[in-house]
Formats: C-alpha cells, structure tokens, sequence
C-alpha cells in the first residue's frame, strides 16, 4: 500500500538509519533554481539564477540583505526562505541593540542551524526546505557558510546549491584556490561564469542572474542590472577568443549520490 | 487609610533599591598615550561611615575593557555576575570573534536603562575604558543610563572636583608617569575635599589611604617616596608609616591601566598628604551656621 512506510513522519527512523522526511527537504533545496557564493579575504559574493514560473510573471527574490554586513542566497522553497531571512535580520538588528556592534557572522549561522535543526526532532513540525548560502564579514574576516534543512551547516571557499549546481561546483572546485587573493572584481567574474555553468548553453543575462556583494569598506548589496549586464558583455568578448566552454560541459559529472546528510 | 503607616509598610515591603546603602566614591579615568587609566579609592561607605576599607572597585572585564564603578556596591557586583556570564557565553564561541569596549560600554547602557525603567534602578556610576584593535576607548554610564564618551571621565564628586582639573591639564598622548601623576593630583583633591566640612574628623590619616590598581612599571615603593606635587607646601609632608598592608586601610589608592598588551591593576598605595593648610586649621571659619 505504501511506497515507503518510513517517511510519514519527520522523527522516524528507517531501519537503514535515515529520516526520510529530512532528505526530502533536502531534495527540495535541489530542485530550487541554483544559488552559488564564494570568497576572498575580504570580500564575499552571492550570485543566483532567476527563473519565472510563466512568460508573464516576473521571478521570485533569491538574494536578501540580513544587515549591513550579512546577506543570503536561497535555494529551495522561497517562502521559507523569506521565514528564515526575517529571523536573521531580528537577531542581527538585537544583537545591535545591544552591543551597538555587527553580530559576529558564523555565531548567527549557529542559530540558524539550531533552529533548523529543531524542526527535524519535532513531530508536528516540518523541515524548513530551503537551504542558505550566508554571505558576511566580522572581525575574523569574510566568511561564506552553507545552512542545509538537517541543521547541518558548513564553512566554504566556495559553494553551489540548486538545481544543476553541480556544473558551478565543478568550475568552483578547479579555481577556487585563486579566489582568497582575488579582487572584487574578478570574483564578481568567477560568480558570473559559475552561474553560467549551470544555464547548460541558454545565453547569461542581466535578468535571469542576481549578483551581491559583501566586503571590506563595502555594505552587502545587490548589484543594479545595468552593471551586471555591461559585465557579461565585457566577459563574452574574452570568452570567444579562448574556447573552454564545451570542456566544462563535458566535465560535468552525473551526480554521484553522496550519504545524503553529508550535503 | 493611615497615609503614614501605609507609606512606612511600603517602603519597608519594597524589593527594590529605594536608596543605597554601603556605596563607593568617585572614580577617575583618562586616555593616554597606551590606553586608558583609571583611579579610585577602597573605600565603602555606609551612610557617611567609613565602614569598609578594602573594596575594589576597579574590574578586569575580559581581554579588552576594563570597569571602574562608584556607587551602591551590592549592585556592582551584581552587575560583575552579568558581566561574568557574559564574557564567558563570548570565550565559549572560540571563534576570534570578542565583545570590546565599545559592546561592553553599550551592554551596561542597556542593562542600566532597562533597570531604570523598572523602576528599580542600579544604584552605580560607571567608567568603562578599554583598549582593541589599537582602539581607545573611555565612557560612562549613569544609574538611570546617560551614557557618553571622553577624553576623561569622572563620577560623582570627581565630575565636579577632578574634571575642571583634567580639562585644563589633560592633552593628547600624555606618557604613563604623566597620566598617574594627573590622576594622582586629582585623586588628591578628592581626598581634601570629598567630605563635607562637618566631617573633620574623619581627617585622621589612617583613613585617609588610597588605592590605585596597576600592575606595571611603577612599583609600589618608588610611588610611595615619589613627590606628589612639586610645590613648597608640601616640604613638610608626612607619609603615613603604619599602613604596613595596605590594602586593609581606608583610604588606599587603586591605579588600574589598560593597554593593547593587557590589564594591570596596582597594589593599594596611599597618597602623601599634607594637612597644615591654613584652611584646614579652621575650616568652619567663614561658614556661618555649621560645626
């Protein structure tokens, strides 16, 4: 009668040991459209591809500014995402209050963590199914961090998450070691041929990426379109006279399926 | 109803501070050329008596921010057990992440404020100093929670008494010897003058010991035989020998500094004094009316 009598509830255990009810959360930040954030020493960007659900409707918001020196991108579901997004922005506006100081960024992604990780122990709840890339700079610099719906998170040079981020993740893995020196603009660059990755051959545009910064005498904001799309234009006239864009399609493996709670 | 009684049975069920009890007197900060200094006597008062005489009231507050209070001292410690906690919850992050002055100074300005408007105040004024980040950083905060920076600070009787001086003698850069002797001048004239005239008695010397909290360059000795101040009315001062352990006398000095490298906070010492002014032979002369 069941598909599978294990993933009706949050709390039940498989016998091989998994929370169905978890990993379908995860899946969830997968199927979003691809968000992807990488970082130097000083700065951080956040790059997401925007997609409609119809020729008529415009695109969801996928990058949002938590404070001055915090922002995230989403992957997953947007209304939880945007639940998730008013929590930081109250713990960093308090932590404010308080000590009239920036909330150090990896303490916030604890709490996110926490709080997420609560609603994967409660019966009557459900996972958040979002998952987070948290762009941000504190005293011990900048920082890029990965919040999954099991209340996992991570610490990242660079990272990729959504729909076909496997094609970015490539990319970032061959380069990202060049990243902790890079300028601004140049990640802004990396951001851009990482989004592109994951469009598989459809043209990059202004309008179908958002691309934020972070960074040191540099309150975290989105770039207006204007920029962004001058900055493609500039990057296709280089890209013709070297042409390595077919090696990284064929790069792209089928995605090897990882313990799901690693990710 | 009995308007007298009623006031009486209130005052007495009352779970909050309605006035202070054993309390500490002024407190003196400045900047220097390293950081902060700050000074104040061990003194706490019950009422107008001089009832305990090793108080400290010069705290460490974590790696960066040092606390100097006057006022009710129950309610300064209790305001250290916050400030405990806190610190403790930020070292257990371990992320390189610290809160410095500027947090600690904002965190008191919220704790006073918040107790105020319960109507139950702490009974303190505060100087928060600290150095981070080749920051310094030196403010107050009142019991009812006016809060401000400076270039040095006073509380209480210091604001009225040490500030004028520190106004006309405070500059920028002062080395360490010139800040101790500053505060050492202003310490001074706390101790001539921080009691009202009636209370001449309270001019025995042995009450009168100072303490500074410092640990540093200047030790306890060479700051004991020093010349307070170079004018001739101090040819015949005296110092008060039998203060063999300070830091049970009344009266002691405290000089605490803070720089980039740490916190140091001196032995109790006391403050050569002289009392053959002529207006301390009669000193309610001129003020009709007193004893």
């Amino acid at each position: 009668m069941f598909r599978n009598q294990y993933d009706t509830d949050v709390t039940t255990w498989s016998p091989a040991g998994r929370l169905f009810q978890v990993e379908y959360a995860m899946e969830a930040v997968k199927q979003g459209s691809a968000a992807i954030g990488l970082r130097s020493k000083t700065h951080v960007v956040l790059a997401t591809v925007n997609k409609s659900n119809s020729e008529l409707s415009s695109h969801q918001k996928k990058i949002f500014k938590i404070d001055d020196h915090i922002g995230v991108a989403i992957a997953g579901l947007t209304a939880d995402g945007r639940v998730l997004s008013r929590y930081l922005r109250s713990e960093c506006i308090n932590y404010a209050f308080t000590y009239e100081s920036p909330l150090p960024v990896g303490r916030l992604v604890v709490q996110l963590a926490d709080k997420a990780q609560v609603c994967t122990q409660r019966s009557w709840k459900r996972p958040y199914g979002v998952g987070l890339l948290v762009a941000g700079l504190d005293e011990s610099g900048a920082h890029l961090y990965y919040n999954c719906p099991s209340g996992n998170y991570f610490e990242y040079q660079a990272f990729a998450i959504g729909s076909r981020s496997q094609a970015a993740k490539t990319y970032l893995e061959r380069k990202f070691e060049s990243f902790t020196n890079s300028s601004r603009e140049d990640l802004i660059k990396d951001a851009l041929f990482a989004i592109k990755e994951t469009l598989q051959g459809e043209k990059l545009t202004s309008s179908i990426c958002t691309v934020a910064v972070v960074g040191v005498e540099e309150p975290f904001h989105i770039m207006d379109q204007k920029t962004i799309q001058e900055l493609i234009e500039s990057l296709e006239i280089k890209e013709e006279e070297p042409t390595d864009q077919g090696e990284a399609m064929e790069e792209r493996s089928p995605e090897a399926a990882p313990a799901p709670m690693d990710i | 109803m009995d308007s007298g009684k009623g006031l009486l049975a209130s005052e007495l069920d009352s779970q909050r501070t309605l006035n202070p009890y054993v309390t500490g007197t002024s407190v003196v900060g400045i900047k220097y050329k390293d950081g902060i200094l700050m000074a104040s006597d061990m003194g706490g008062s019950y009422g107008s008596t001089l009832r305990y005489k090793s108080v400290e009231r010069l705290k460490p507050i974590g790696k960066h921010s040092l606390l100097g209070a006057s006022g009710e001292i129950s309610d300064f410690q209790e305001i250290l057990r916050y400030l405990d906690e806190l610190i403790i919850y930020d070292n257990m992050w371990d992320d390189g992440n610290s809160l410095g002055p500027k947090e600690i100074h904002n965190y008191l300005n919220r704790v006073m404020y918040n107790r105020r408007n319960k109507f139950d105040p702490l009974w303190n004024s505060l100087v928060l100093g600290g150095v981070k980040n080749g920051q310094k950083y030196l403010g107050t905060v009142s019991m009812i929670g006016v809060h401000f920076e400076d270039n040095h600070i006073a509380t209480g009787f210091g604001n009225h008494l040490a500030r004028p001086i520190l106004r006309d003698e405070w500059k920028e850069d002062m080395s360490f010897e010139e800040g101790v002797k500053l505060l050492e001048k202003c310490m001074l004239v706390l101790l001539y003058r921080d009691r009202s005239a009636i209370n001449k008695l309270q001019r025995r010397s042995d009450w009168w010991w100072w303490c500074f909290m410092e640990i540093g360059e200047v030790d306890v000795e060479t700051r004991k035989d020093r010349s307070y101040l170079d004018s001739g009315d101090y040819e015949e001062v005296t110092m008060n020998k039998s203060c063999s352990s300070p830091r049970t006398s009344a009266g002691a000095t405290l000089i605490a500094k803070i720089t980039e490298e740490g916190i140091t906070v001196s032995q109790p010492y006391a403050l050569k004094t002289f009392w053959g002014f002529t207006a301390y032979q009669n000193p309610t002369k001129g003020a009709e009316g007193s004893w």
